[in-house]
């Protein structure tokens, strides 16, 4: 079942979008529980993981007492549950510092991060997933589908790597990393910004290239494409008015699975490039052993993902009048 | 295209035989340190020169081809034997059961294979197991969905209809119709996923959540080399075009099966 | 630019030999001379003449496959990549066939317009209808609130309620999104409509009212007509003219009424026999 099936299937769209919404609350609440449960009840108690195993018995029960970890499971979820709802991710088993603060600032970092890759990638598809679909049985047709292919091979840290090494190192024209923050001096935090988003967009911006070569190719073989041209539209034009938004509904499927994935991918390349986001407070955390700051992320990313996918399925309905009565 | 198959199958067919061979041979030991050959450029002994260890390059980028299939077959193994029963059974099984399949693939989905292999890894350490399980398990969705299409789609056609009718069971029709007519969509499937397992074992070999050290892995290779880019480019470039190669191989060999498998579709591609 | 597989296949069955056809018209509007399209070695359309006067109304009728919808694409200049036309299209004297982009843009939906064969997919499903019947107008220089109120009037002219205006395609029947295009083919008063199967898709009592339409349509506004069909019936109750089109080549034309009481070509016969 699509997305769009799923949208689709009952009554008026206020209906379904609340269905849907309902769907969403159901997904966060059921992956808080799997998060939750992969990191309490699996092996490993989590005040031994953090001290590490040459801590004394009476050290790790002490700090077991200290956190709550010796009530009943249900009771430490609904705790951390309750917690999370209003900001607080409880108190790190390591520093003994509150993560909800800095998880939220690291979120910043990311979201800007995550915000300009996509911005990189549609920019890049946009554009040549066009050229390529129009131009589809021409030579310059031809070699930017193969480009992208050869794009969509690339791991994102390979592109990064290069890029620092071209742009940083033999150019001297950016940073090779580092985090300015916006406030802060707004120039620096820009030309720190372009690197990681274009090794984060790059590659997107390649997968993406070829549905929008592939949506826009469907849409020009649909016959209203072919009435626009008789009103007296030229191609270009004809396209552009007609053809876009209705590619545009396969495209913005795909766009959201990439949002998910620039989320995760996030979190290589700000280790590249020594950012403070959530990626790279996750693999501190991993290092510091530190489950349950490592939770509280887990869930911050997974929600971000279950939120894209909703916002989605909304945003079928505006874009596809058939979808919003039935 | 054809092109696309035969390209395809080329670089694949490349890396298998590269891996295959270096069970057998390498031309030296690729774990072997040697401190007075450190940083060599490409020569007659060392083809594409040695690492800041002094290990041999090209062994380790045979050798390392090993990590890169091992763990591809076994995640897209692990997703397309957990993957396709579901979603044959999300098809074919009652209407509440094939909801329940697909809402709770929603889910895994909403688990990209990265976040699991550092949850993972976070409790029980990295290692090369934890990384093929995570990917594994975050490619069931795919499969599940693909296979459920499929059977949707043989479900509908005549054949399967009359079957039907003549009081065949169930699982008749699912071995003998559905299967044998899904399976092209699920070899371009596990094609399109072992692309992508390759890309996440990279990414966690670098992060160091995937195989741990000694065994080669392509992705460590680049990780170690990224401290030494400003000396020597090659360290990196070696290991990721590797990547690149094996990740562009399988796509154009499940693009190309698609065509194959489905010529209607070949124009568009 | 396919041709619906029509169940019964009669017209499809009937075999025909070649001549040449004759039949031309002092100050023709559009004129197709020697016109061939070719498919890599195979002609789809080969060496088709013939001329429309301002204001008459043609039938082209011919076997699916026969060539006919080619024949009308080709004189919009949109036939369908990886197919060539030569010879001669020209409207008013303008030669249509190479015609630049932009001369050839600037004709459709303005002197010749078009009405296709598909209306359930003719629409664009995303814009509603009254902006795309203003379009055909503000591409061809109409200001845009002149062309929304235009716009009103036309589909009332075609028996569509006012609220058709603020629907989308989805919202319509067949027939009433058929009547859409139909006002958009003919939004700017153009010299020549060209119909190529429009009733071929609707059923039987909603085929006689866009006929209608079409009759009225043409009538109203002194336009040329050429319609494609494979329905006999059709061409007798809607053109003066016809032209029977098999195997891409015109066979046979002539006033209506002649050539189906007197057919001269032995296809046309056997195209009578198998309509009757």
């Amino acid at each position: 079942m699509t997305a769009a099936e799923r949208v689709a299937g009952g009554g008026s769209p206020a209906v379904a979008i609340a269905r849907r919404f309902g769907i969403l609350v159901v997904s966060v609440a059921v992956a808080s529980v799997v998060v939750f449960a992969f990191m309490a009840v699996l092996p490993g108690d989590p005040a031994q993981v953090a001290l590490g195993v040459n801590a004394t018995p009476e050290l790790v029960e002490r700090t077991r007492q200290e956190f709550g970890l010796d009530r009943p499971l249900v009771a430490q979820y609904l705790d951390w549950v309750g917690g999370v709802l209003t900001g607080d991710f409880g108190t790190s088993y390591v520093t003994k510092e509150a993560i909800g603060p800095q998880l939220l600032d690291r979120l910043g970092v990311t979201l800007w991060l995550v915000g300009a890759g996509m911005l990189v990638a549609l920019l890049i598809a946009v554009p040549t997933g066009i050229v390529a679909a129009v131009r589809h049985r021409r030579p310059s047709g031809v070699v930017v589908s193969a480009a992208s292919q050869v794009g969509v091979a690339v791991p994102a840290f390979l592109a990064a790597i290069i890029l620092v090494q071209v742009f940083a190192v033999q150019l001297g024209w950016l940073p090779s990393g580092g985090w300015t923050p916006p406030a802060y001096d707004a120039g620096a935090w820009l030309r720190g910004l372009i690197l990681p988003a274009v090794s984060l967009g790059l590659v997107q911006g390649a997968v993406l290239t070829r549905y929008v070569r592939s949506a826009v190719l469907d849409v020009q073989r649909e016959d209203f494409l072919r009435t626009a041209r008789a009103k007296g539209l030229r191609p270009y034009p004809a396209l552009v008015r007609h053809g876009l938004r209705n590619a545009a509904v396969p495209v913005v499927t795909v766009l959201g699975v990439q949002l998910a994935t620039l989320l995760v991918g996030a979190v290589v390349i700000e280790r590249v490039f020594v950012l403070p986001g959530l990626g790279s407070m996750l693999l501190d955390s991993v290092a510091a052993r530190d489950l349950l700051a490592v939770q509280g992320i887990v869930l911050v990313l997974v929600v971000g993902v279950l939120l894209v996918n909703f916002l989605v399925d909304v945003l079928y309905t505006v874009l596809d009048p058939r979808l919003r009565r039935s | 295209m054809r092109g696309n198959l035969v390209v395809g199958a080329a670089l694949v067919g490349l890396v298998v035989v590269t891996a295959l061979v270096s069970l057998l041979w390498t031309p030296l030991d690729p774990q072997a340190v040697d401190a007075s050959v450190r940083l060599l450029g490409p020569t007659p002994e060392h083809l594409l020169g040695t690492d800041k260890f002094g290990r041999d390059v090209f062994s380790q980028l045979m050798v390392g081809a090993q990590t890169t299939l091992y763990v591809g077959i076994i995640a897209v193994g692990l997703a397309a034997a957990v993957g396709v029963p579901l979603g044959v059974l999300a098809a074919m099984g009652p209407r509440w059961l094939g909801e329940l399949v697909m809402r709770t693939s929603d889910l895994v989905l909403a688990f990209p294979a990265l976040l699991l292999a550092i949850m993972l890894a976070a409790v029980y350490g990295a290692s090369t197991l934890t990384a093929m399980i995570a990917i594994g398990v975050a490619t069931v969705p795919a499969f599940a969905r693909v296979a459920r299409a499929g059977t949707l789609q043989v479900l509908s056609r005549e054949y399967t209809l009359a079957a039907r009718a003549g009081g065949r069971s169930r699982w008749w029709i699912a071995w003998r119709h559905v299967l044998p007519n899904i399976s092209g969509m699920v070899v371009v499937q596990a094609s399109v996923s072992f692309a992508m397992a390759v890309l996440a074992e990279a990414a966690l070999s670098f992060l160091g959540f995937g195989t741990a050290p000694p065994t080669p892995s392509w992705g460590r290779m680049l990780q170690e080399s990224q401290e030494l880019l400003a000396v020597d480019a090659r360290l990196a470039l070696v290991p990721g075009l590797a990547i690149a190669a094996v990740v562009l191989g399988f796509n154009l060999l499940g693009d190309g099966l698609r065509d194959r498998f489905d010529p209607r579709l070949e124009a568009r591609r | 630019m396919s041709e619906r597989a029509r169940p019964q296949g009669h017209l499809g069955g009937v075999e025909c030999n070649q001549s040449a056809p004759g039949g031309t018209g002092a100050a023709a509007l559009l004129s197709v001379d020697g016109l061939s399209i070719t498919h890599g070695e195979t002609a789809l359309v080969d060496d088709v003449s013939f001329r429309i006067a301002p204001g008459e109304r043609v039938g082209l009728i011919g076997a699916s496959g026969s060539g006919k919808s080619l024949t009308a694409s080709a004189i919009m200049g949109l036939l369908p990549d990886g197919l060539s036309a030569s010879g001669s299209v020209t409207l008013r004297g303008q030669q249509l066939l190479g015609g630049s982009e932009r001369e050839l843009s600037r004709l459709r939906g303005k002197d010749i317009g078009m009405v296709f064969q598909e209306p359930m997919t003719a629409l664009n499903p995303a814009m509603r209808i009254g902006r795309q019947v203003a379009e055909a107008l503000t591409i061809h220089g109409t200001s845009r609130r002149r062309a929304t109120d235009r716009a009103r009037e036309l589909l009332d002219r075609v028996g569509l309620p006012e609220r058709t205006a603020r629907a989308y395609p989805h919202e319509l029947s067949g027939g009433q999104r058929q009547r859409v295009l139909l006002t958009i083919a003919l939004a700017n008063d153009p010299a020549l409509l060209i119909c190529d199967e429009p009733t071929t898709a609707l059923d039987v009592t909603v085929q006689a009212q866009v006929l209608d339409l079409v009759a009225e349509g043409v009538r109203d506004r002194g336009s040329a007509l050429l319609f494609i069909t494979h329905d006999l019936a059709v061409i007798a109750s809607v053109c003066e003219r016809v032209l029977v089109c098999c195997d891409g080549r015109i066979v046979e034309e002539g006033p209506v009424a002649t050539v189906l009481s007197e057919p001269g070509h032995d296809y046309t016969r056997r195209l009578l026999e198998a309509a009757l």
